[in-house]
């Protein structure tokens, strides 16, 4: 490797510049989950260490199972963003087939009205929600949050699924069509599956600003038994401002989960994005 | 109906009816009928216990109105301030991670993509709290860092301090969302094709030259999506003022967004009553501020970028 040395030094300044910014992205998030697992002492004598034999505690996260609901939130969490992303991707998809295969009268008025929803904020029509869901009595209910967030991913993944299908060869389906497959079946087992890339693209998408929402369950659904985990952690930090065991184990409970699922599904993110979807 | 039997045979076409239905059915209800009864609520108010259509009278208190016109210009140009040190300082910073990252040559891209991507995953309620802490004089992380490379002078509870919250804020939403314009602008470069850079390079276009005459064209349309969809989550934004600084927006509503604004106004805290049709009227004003920009951005950038996409 004889590399001319003006590219290796900007090669190293390179990395010296991204190693610096992941420094200050992870430096944060690092702080507080080395200290949850620290004696009320040692977060304060020296916040930077990790935990030593003699420094390590749990009694942050014994406070929280003795005095917070956090699996019961983190099985409101859960339900509610899986469910509304069953709904989103399923309702989605189906849309989108429709609007990129058939030719129809409406076909691009119908795109355009749902697209409008990718850049208008939900959030703005919160008055006339809450009083919907005063009316139908589903407020404390998760099935407020999941139609609220159902609505909220639509249009965007409509958009992103409809670019994708439009890239599939007509031929298939066509195929398809004369062994005598119903329109119902098309979509099921031969588009769906070619669009599963994508799929999980959305999915990553609107999986997270439904799992960290805080102003729709603050609104919609406070009740104990209704809070989701943002919410939960929210509201217990609030209540433990000064137990700072409680709280940075809190906040770890809260950034893990996410962490993981992020983890899981960073592949997809760029994948999906390079493969043409929001070029 | 009976005109579209008409016109297609109707025995094939029953089910782009089933495919659309459940997708314009939940949009419909939950989005565009809340919004547009929002709209409508916005020039009603209660008169002497009575209902009545007010016109614009509304939004000329809002606008004017020394009680409500105070609060409202406030929260306005905090807003713009937001906004503004967004765009400064995400896009650019976002475009520069992403042409280092976007160097084939370059190793570890995955790891550093991944890391720097963290903090846009994590609710703002994590992002409050962490920093919150993280710049207590009471904890003294920040303080004892600054400390160490000679800079300790320097500290102040910046989140503490008027004339400061709002700037600290900015930066740690920034701190936030730095990888969103980051990924889009990674993504649209690698889609860049070889012959175009290979193009350049027989040119004797290369380096930084290349880059801002070949590559930063080529990626301005996605630039603009990440500004527009910057301005989009700013003027909406609530999360993450509600949870460092509460729903008064402190100190001294020094940091009040119009989503804090809207929320006070809608359900009231403490002694003020919430008041349903001022907080339509508010989400009505975010609502045409939002559409505003969108427009503009529509049909004044995105237009004159569209010839350089290939």
């Amino acid at each position: 490797m004889s590399r001319p040395p003006s590219s290796l030094i900007r090669g190293i300044g390179a990395h010296i510049a991204l190693a610096g910014y992941t420094a200050i992205a992870l430096f944060p998030v690092a702080v507080i989950v080395i200290n949850a697992f620290k004696s009320r002492a040692a977060i304060f004598s020296e916040p930077l260490m990790p935990p030593t034999a003699k420094s390590f505690s749990l009694i942050g996260f014994e406070t929280i199972s003795s005095r917070g609901d956090f699996l019961s939130y983190f099985v409101n969490s859960a339900t509610v963003t899986g469910v509304s992303l069953a709904l989103i991707l399923l309702f989605g998809a189906m849309a989108a087939f429709a609007l990129s295969e058939y030719r129809f009268r409406g076909n691009a008025l119908i795109a355009l009205y749902v697209a409008l929803g990718i850049m208008i904020p939900i959030r703005l029509g919160t008055v006339a929600i809450l009083q919907m869901m005063v009316n139908g009595g589903l407020v404390n209910n998760l099935l407020a949050l999941i139609l609220v967030y159902t609505a909220q991913g639509l249009p965007l993944s409509v958009f992103i699924l409809t670019e994708f299908m439009r890239q599939i060869s007509a031929d298939l389906k066509d195929a398809g069509r004369i062994d005598g497959l119903s329109e119902y079946k098309i979509f099921f087992t031969l588009v769906l599956p070619l669009v599963r890339p994508a799929i999980a693209t959305v999915a990553v998408f609107t999986m997270i600003p439904i799992w960290n929402d805080l102003w729709f369950p603050l609104i919609l659904a406070p009740a104990e038994q209704t809070k989701t985990i943002t919410l939960g952690a929210q509201v217990f930090i609030g209540q433990f401002v000064t137990d700072w065991n409680a709280v940075l184990a809190a906040l770890t409970l809260a950034i893990v989960p996410v962490l993981i699922l992020y983890l899981l599904f960073s592949r997809q993110l760029v994948r999906g994005l390079t493969a043409g979807a929001v070029k | 109906m009976s005109s579209a039997k008409f016109n297609r045979p109707p025995s094939t076409r029953w089910h782009i009816l089933v495919f659309l239905t459940p997708t314009l059915l939940i949009y419909t209800a939950l989005m565009v009928i809340p919004l547009a009864s929002t709209l409508k609520q916005s020039l009603y108010n209660r008169v002497d216990d009575t209902l009545t259509f007010v016109g614009f009278s509304n939004f000329s208190k809002l606008l004017f109105d020394p009680i409500w016109a105070t609060g409202f210009w406030n929260a306005l140009s905090n807003n713009l301030v937001f906004f503004v040190i967004h765009m400064a300082l995400q896009n650019p910073i976002g475009i520069a991670l992403a042409a280092l990252l976007a160097n084939p040559k370059l190793r570890l891209a995955r790891f550093y993509r991944t890391a720097i991507f963290v903090p846009t995953i994590l609710s703002f309620v994590i992002v409050g709290f962490v920093w919150k802490l993280i710049l207590s004089p009471l904890w003294g992380v920040a303080p004892s860092m600054l400390k160490a490379i000679g800079l300790g002078w320097l500290f102040a509870p910046w989140l503490g301090r008027e004339d400061s919250a709002l700037i600290a804020l900015s930066l740690i939403s920034v701190w936030q969302f730095v990888g969103m314009p980051m990924i889009l602008i990674y993504a649209a470069l690698l889609s860049i094709p070889d012959e175009v850079l290979e193009a350049a390079e027989c040119d004797g276009i290369v380096g930084w030259s290349q880059f801002f005459k070949i590559k930063l064209p080529l990626i301005l349309p996605t630039i603009g999506i990440a500004s527009i969809l910057t301005f989009v989550g700013n003027f909406n934004a609530f999360d993450l003022v509600y949870v460092s600084q509460g729903a008064q927006a402190g100190p001294n509503y020094s940091t009040d967004l119009l989503g804090t604004f809207l929320y006070r106004t809608f359900f009231g805290f403490q002694l003020q009553l919430g008041d349903t049709y001022m907080g339509a009227t508010i989400a009505s004003m975010m609502f045409l501020l939002i559409l505003f920009g969108v427009c503009t951005y529509l049909f004044f950038v995105q237009r004159r970028l569209q010839r350089y996409q290939f």
